[in-house]
């Protein structure tokens, strides 16, 4: 490419482009460039359904759970005396009179002596008209400013049940809502725990070999050879029954994420391991940097979007271990309230078949654990759009 | 083989003795025991010769020794108040909350969990391997889509779930009691030709409900694997001249996709045997899974560690039975080249 290059007669003409040679060009901007980010963001928004899972799960930590008091009706423990496991009350746009603003039918309700339980008639003539932005019991928003807002609440001395009552009278919707406060952060806190533990003895495991990846190796083994839920199950029987409920929900949290990282250090592991090889890792190595400087300065951010999609993959693990927990009776306690806790009620498959409504909690624990399914899924094939599972 | 197989179970003892050590400090973990509680309670109830009777008992149970010589007395690698009388020699312990040894307590439950679990395996296999061909086949197909809306169910759908619904349903809908493993009628009649006809009616539901989750994992690896191979251009070279479809599935793609098929199933295990305790307490199964529960509670340790360890001992075992068909399918393994694909 020289551009004086000698032309002789005959010869065919020579092509060569005038303009210098520029050693250092400046970057230019080409379609489909950007941060490693922009390219990952990219890929994964093509994902339709993971995009729609990421969006749900967004909601749900953004906004349900920080403004829990605000979008459910009534309090956590709010007792209705008289609505002792009332049947669910439908939100219904269409009345008698035509369309109408949200409304439900009131049911007034009958002991009923023979068979010891409340006997509920839908009362057809009195629609109660639902309220919005409205005043309710008073509560604590974000823990700070003290407010009566509530985003819908009951007419006037009416009562609203979305998802029915539980045996004590309590408002199974607004018990789902503030269940979602403890069975969500579970998740996070469980997988921050197990995430930590995963990638310091994977990175350990995987940078300096030897004796220190044989002893991680095979506690690895061991665990991943235990079926996990007897041993949660030993682990949380062990939490004394004397604890407040706090510390019992965050004895849970750490039990279960203290068993689920072998699976992602094994990852960190096989990935430090191939990357320690590399130019830029051993260049860094003689250079001076220290072995943690190489580890996450030049070696972690290179699967940084595997780390993510294998943390949302481990999060469902939690939620789930979280439910079978309080479900048998020995994860969360009340009052606190998870969605375990509350399906701890429909434990009781006599009263299930006669209240339905009390299994009503185990539809936000499959649409959150699908979503989390669905949106690692897609996480992992924009972190390696090579590698199909 | 043989040597692979010899060092496979070799492999087995460090495995188990750490196993039962870590298992027995759990159940350990809990502030006091079982009879320091009773102690409590008696001297409440102002009952000095009860009292006596179990400071005898915490002799005779060894809780006075320090935990290391508690756990080998357990194991039987130490001599007890009685001689070795522990796990290596048979005894399975002594059951405080049934005042029973823990062999009564659990009887038929042992078998019946082993039962269960290698029910759930089958059953993996019986629904993963043709479904995941067919997916495989026609990638995108009605089968395809299918198999993928259903592992994705399967996995968001946790097992005890799944059978409360089934339950509560099968009770609302048809007035069916779909709980149990054995009918009252046989429940205590000793085991038969009927019986056992009985029990593998029963095994069903919850053998599926268990096998559920799994089987779409399994789903999608047979699928995947069988794609990665399909694609390959001795696949394409083969397929060009003539072979039919059948055969040219069957010789090399599925061999080479079945051997992770079969590794796969040990990293599945320790989530059936997890499934098979806590649905056979919703289902209310007479496995292993109600009695641990209620030793937990109790503080039952002797009980409760048998229990953990069984249903450790379960998964090893699987774990060792696949990798032995692993290493009969695929020489690189026995030869050991290279562990697990």
């Amino acid at each position: 490419m020289n551009p004086a290059s000698p032309e002789r007669d005959g010869d065919p003409p020579h092509w060569a482009d005038a303009t210098p040679f520029d050693p250092r060009p400046l970057p230019v901007a080409t379609a489909g460039a950007g941060g490693s980010f922009g390219r990952f963001w990219r890929r994964f928004r093509r994902h339709r359904l993971a995009h729609a899972a990421f969006w749900l799960l967004a909601v749900l930590y953004l906004v349900v759970v920080p403004f829990a008091e605000f979008i459910a009706p009534y309090g956590r423990d709010q007792r209705f005396p008289d609505a002792g496991h009332h049947p669910p009350q439908a939100v219904r746009l269409w009345g008698d009179d035509g369309l109408a603003l949200p409304f439900v039918y009131p049911a007034a309700g009958t002991v009923d002596l023979d068979a010891m339980r409340r006997i509920y008639a839908e009362d057809r003539s009195r629609p109660q008209t639902l309220r919005f932005f409205c005043a309710g019991e008073p509560y604590r928003l974000l823990g700070l400013v003290e407010t009566r807002a509530r985003l819908f609440c009951a007419a006037e001395g009416g009562t609203v049940f979305l998802f029915g009552a539980d045996a004590l009278g309590r408002d199974l919707f607004s018990r789902v809502v503030f269940g979602a406060r403890i069975s969500l952060t579970v998740g996070l806190i469980g997988v921050a725990i197990s995430f930590t533990l995963g990638v310091l003895f994977g990175s350990l495991a995987g940078f300096f070999g030897g004796w220190t990846d044989w002893t991680i190796l095979r506690l690895v083994e061991l665990l991943r050879s235990l079926p996990e839920l007897p041993l949660w199950l030993a682990l949380s029987a062990a939490i004394p029954a004397t604890w407040p409920a706090l510390s019992v929900f965050v004895g849970i949290t750490v039990i279960l994420g203290l068993l689920d990282w072998p699976g992602l250090a094994l990852g960190v592991r096989a990935k430090v391991m191939q990357l320690r090889e590399e130019d830029y890792a051993v260049a860094a190595a003689m250079m001076g940097a220290s072995p943690r400087r190489i580890l996450f300065r030049h070696l972690l951010p290179n699967f940084s979007s595997h780390l993510i999609a294998s943390v949302t993959l481990a999060v469902p693990a939690m939620i789930l271990g979280e439910t079978a927990l309080s479900f048998l009776g020995l994860g969360i306690r009340e009052p606190l309230v998870s969605w375990g806790v509350l399906l701890n009620d429909a434990q009781d498959f006599s009263a299930l078949s006669i209240y339905p409504w009390l299994l009503l909690p185990v539809v936000p624990v499959i649409v959150t654990v699908f979503a989390f399914n669905v949106l690692g899924d897609g996480l992992r094939d924009a972190a390696d759009p090579y590698v199909q599972g | 083989m043989l040597g692979y197989a010899i060092r496979r179970l070799l492999a087995m003892i460090p495995a188990l003795a750490a196993v039962s050590l870590l298992i027995f400090a759990v159940v350990e973990l809990p502030p006091g025991d079982y009879l320091a509680n009773e102690v409590q309670e008696l001297q409440s109830q102002g009952e000095g010769a009860g009292a006596a009777r179990v400071a005898f008992l915490r002799q005779e149970f060894s809780f006075d020794r320090p935990f290391l010589e508690r756990y080998a007395i357990w194991a039987g690698l130490w001599p007890g108040p009685h001689g070795f009388d522990g796990l290596l020699q048979g005894e399975w312990g002594w059951s405080f909350v049934y005042a029973k040894p823990v062999a009564d307590v659990l009887g038929d439950r042992i078998g019946l969990t082993a039962l269960l679990n290698l029910a759930t395996v089958l059953l993996v296999y019986l629904i993963a391997f043709p479904v995941g061909l067919m997916a495989a086949r026609r990638p995108g197909g009605l089968v395809d889509i299918g198999a993928a809306g259903l592992s994705y169910l399967g996995l968001a759908i946790p097992s005890f779930l799944l059978a409360l619904v089934l339950l509560s349903f099968a009770h609302a809908w048809f007035g069916l009691t779909i709980g149990g493993l054995v009918s009252p009628a046989y429940r205590d009649a000793p085991w038969s030709l009927a019986k056992a006809f009985d029990v593998a009616a029963h095994l069903v539901i919850p053998a599926l409900v268990i096998a559920l989750g799994s089987a779409g994992i399994m789903i999608r690896r047979l699928r995947a694997n069988l794609l990665d191979e399909v694609n390959k251009p001795y696949v394409v070279a083969a397929r060009a001249r003539g072979i039919g479809e059948a055969r040219l599935m069957t010789r090399y793609p599925l061999r080479l996709a079945f051997a992770p098929f079969v590794a796969d199933i040990g990293n599945l295990l320790p989530s059936l045997v997890s499934g098979s305790v806590i649905v056979s307490v919703v289902l209310n199964l007479q496995t292993v899974g109600p009695v641990l529960l209620a030793a937990l509670r109790a503080q039952d340790t002797f009980l409760a560690a048998f229990i953990l360890l069984f249903t450790a001992v379960l998964t090893l075992a699987g774990m060792l039975v696949s990798d032995l068909i692993l290493a009969l399918l695929d020489p690189r393994v026995r030869l050991g080249q290279k562990a697990r694909l």
